[in-house]
């Protein structure tokens, strides 16, 4: 990639390793512990219009503890499982969805970039929970500001006429700068560790931030349902796209919101700093494998769903912060279909056939 | 509704808004563009171009590189915004121009997504997107993209990666897509790069049955041999309009001469 962002990332690197030295607090660990979050936030607003999801997730729940009894198995014994698992399966369907539109435009780092942004969301939630008590889970000013830094990107691409790598590269540091700032002036009246969302945690997937992520599921799925035949075309051929009447501004403005949506989504698991690999390395890994698009899609998305549930499992048991195991998993598949793609083209060499003729008389036009 | 319908509808649609322009006092034009200057920069890349493209013509552009050709096409398009002067599309503003069904629109190098997953049939698919809107493809859409691929002689492929194919076969694959779309109006930008020779004249021969059946051809095109043997009209360009009038015209003025410098007359003389 180019060079502004590897410099970022490589002191990201950095940061990221001292915070894990200093995280005693493993996952397992904390995942034992009640969650006193869900007893804060159950009174707010917000729950009132919440409140038929909460019913969803209960009848979730209610069938995920009767898988684990008749399995026995123990990983899914508990609530903050239940609710994991489904955050799980609800990220490993939208993150490849709207990564396929980005992948294939080269965008692959928008999403680390409103990543960033929305740690800066988390702040201000964190923020306004801490001063005026607002009672409204970060996840939710997260989607907010990820989605407005969205727009901004979109719109500076429109007036520059490029996806800036710069410019992609100063949205980034400046959530992240702006995040780190409100916490730590705010640090005084803030019990909370901020490690959750940098790296995600399973154990802190509350009742309203998984409900807060079904809507946001809907939402993209639906968009993307509806309008799949204007964002291929403009993924695969933005002038072709114009030409043909499809305002592509508008559709780019609709995937980066999207994108900003899933981050968003993602960040309860995977955390704010490896949140863009799920939007990244299935679908790099379904197009080694797929032919077309519509299968490309489908791969991804199972590709993605087996490095989530395989990755939460294997964090639970090995006691692992998930959203690494997730990452991890997802790129051991992604070699696997690189490798598998590569036998694809050794075995299935496929004969050439024959190129027809272009055939002159066969010309159908609007008038015949 | 069956094909025929369809064209049926499109031929009724296409008398709608030929009245309609002559309600505005207009001509018959497909494309009008007057008096228009465009510059990137400061300096300006075509200057004071009016053209005229009026229904049912096979009209190519040619010019030397860095002539303004493609600008000139993507000002036509609508793509671009002239800096003076305007540019009218089916008697619309181009550039809020917007019943992209109307327009087939072959580039350059296939300006597409290069890696992307996608197979032959799905691209000609996206030719009638413009028709379907939010909806989904019904079995005739279907058809036409079949007929589309058999126009163009790439059923065999239809099932292939777009990246596995050559690229004389990949732009065969783009034609096929304008062609689903069942345009009124075919911009193509140099269209036959890295075709194979053969390809190149059926390709033409094509062109010109489509002309043939009323479709309007706008061919921005490079290789002055294949124009002057199947353009209607030759419009000369190098920033400004250098000739625009009927092929044969063309080949006897010294427009080419002016623009291409000397090389190119040996073109003109062998015909």
């Amino acid at each position: 990639m180019t060079g502004a962002l590897v410099a970022l990332d490589v002191a990201r690197l950095f940061a990221t390793l001292l915070a894990l030295t200093t995280d005693s607090a493993l996952a397992a660990v904390t995942a034992l512990q009640s969650t006193p979050f869900d007893a804060v936030l159950q009174s707010s607003p917000l729950d009132t219009v919440l409140a038929p999801l909460y019913w969803i997730l209960d009848v979730w729940s209610g069938a995920v503890g009767w898988v684990a009894e008749q399995t026995g198995l123990q990983v899914l014994e508990y609530g903050f499982m239940h609710r994991a698992i489904l955050v799980g399966l609800c990220i490993g369907v939208m993150a490849p969805l709207i990564g396929t539109f980005l992948v294939h435009r080269q965008l692959a780092l928008i999403g680390d970039a409103l990543a960033h942004t929305a740690f800066a969301g988390v702040a201000v939630g964190l923020f306004l929970n801490a001063v005026i008590d607002l009672g409204v889970t970060p996840y939710l000013t997260a989607v907010v500001v990820a989605m407005i830094a969205a727009l901004c990107i979109e719109l500076i691409s429109e007036v520059t006429d490029a996806y800036n790598d710069v410019s992609m590269a100063i949205v980034l540091s400046t959530g992240f700068a702006l995040g780190t700032t409100l916490i730590s002036v705010n640090a005084g009246g803030l019990t909370v560790s901020v490690d959750q969302y940098l790296f995600g945690n399973l154990s802190t997937v509350t009742s309203q931030s998984a409900a807060v992520l079904l809507v946001l599921f809907a939402i993209i799925v639906t968009v993307v349902a509806v309008t799949r035949n204007q964002l291929l075309y403009v993924t695969f051929d933005e002038t072709a796209a114009e030409v043909s009447g499809i305002p592509v501004d508008w559709y780019n403005r609709i995937v980066v919101m999207l994108t900003a949506m899933v981050v968003v989504g993602a960040m309860q698991i995977m955390g704010v700093i490896l949140v863009a690999a799920m939007l990244v390395v299935p679908v790099a890994g379904a197009s080694q494998v797929a032919r077309s698009f519509d299968e490309a899609l489908l791969v991804s998305v199972v590709l993605a769903e087996l490095a989530v549930l395989v990755g939460i499992g294997v964090s639970y048991y090995a006691g692992a912060t998930a959203g690494g195991v997730v990452v991890l998993v997802a790129v051991a598949i992604y070699v696997v279909a690189v490798a598998v793609g590569k036998l694809q083209t050794v075995l299935g060499e496929e004969g050439t056939p024959e190129m027809g003729s272009i055939d002159v008389d066969d010309a159908e036009t609007p008038s015949d | 509704m069956s094909p025929d319908d369809a064209a049926s509808v499109a031929g009724s649609r296409a008398t709608g808004t030929t009245t309609d322009a002559n309600v505005d006092g207009a001509t018959e034009s497909v494309i009008e563009v007057s008096n228009v200057d465009f510059g990137y920069t400061a300096t300006p890349v075509v200057e004071d171009i009016s053209v005229s493209i009026d229904r049912g013509e096979y009209v190519a552009v040619v010019g030397p590189n860095g002539s303004g050709k493609s600008t000139l096409m993507k000002l036509m398009l609508g793509l671009l915004e002239p800096d003076t002067g305007s540019v009218r599309l089916f008697g619309e503003p181009a550039d809020r121009f917007d019943d992209g069904e109307r327009i087939g629109y072959v580039a350059q190098h296939a300006s597409s997504s290069k890696e992307m997953p996608i197979t032959v049939r799905e691209v000609v698919k996206m030719g009638r997107f413009p028709h379907v809107g939010f909806g989904r493809l019904v079995a005739d859409d279907w058809e036409i993209v079949d007929r589309a691929l058999e126009t163009v002689g790439m059923s065999a492929f239809a099932d292939r990666r777009v990246t596995q194919l050559s690229g004389g076969q990949r732009q065969r694959a783009f034609i096929a897509r304008a062609l689903a779309g069942e345009a009124d109006l075919l911009v193509l930008d140099e269209p036959t790069v890295g075709v194979d020779a053969e390809s190149v004249e059926a390709f033409y021969d094509l062109l010109e049955s489509l002309n043939d059946e009323g479709i309007t051809v706008l061919l921005i095109e490079h290789d002055l041999s294949a124009v002057t043997q199947h353009a209607d009209r030759v419009v000369c360009l190098d920033g400004e309009v250098y000739f625009d009038g009927p092929t044969d015209e063309f080949v006897d003025s010294d427009a080419l001469v002016r623009t291409f410098g000397t090389a190119a007359t040996a073109v003109g003389e062998s015909r």
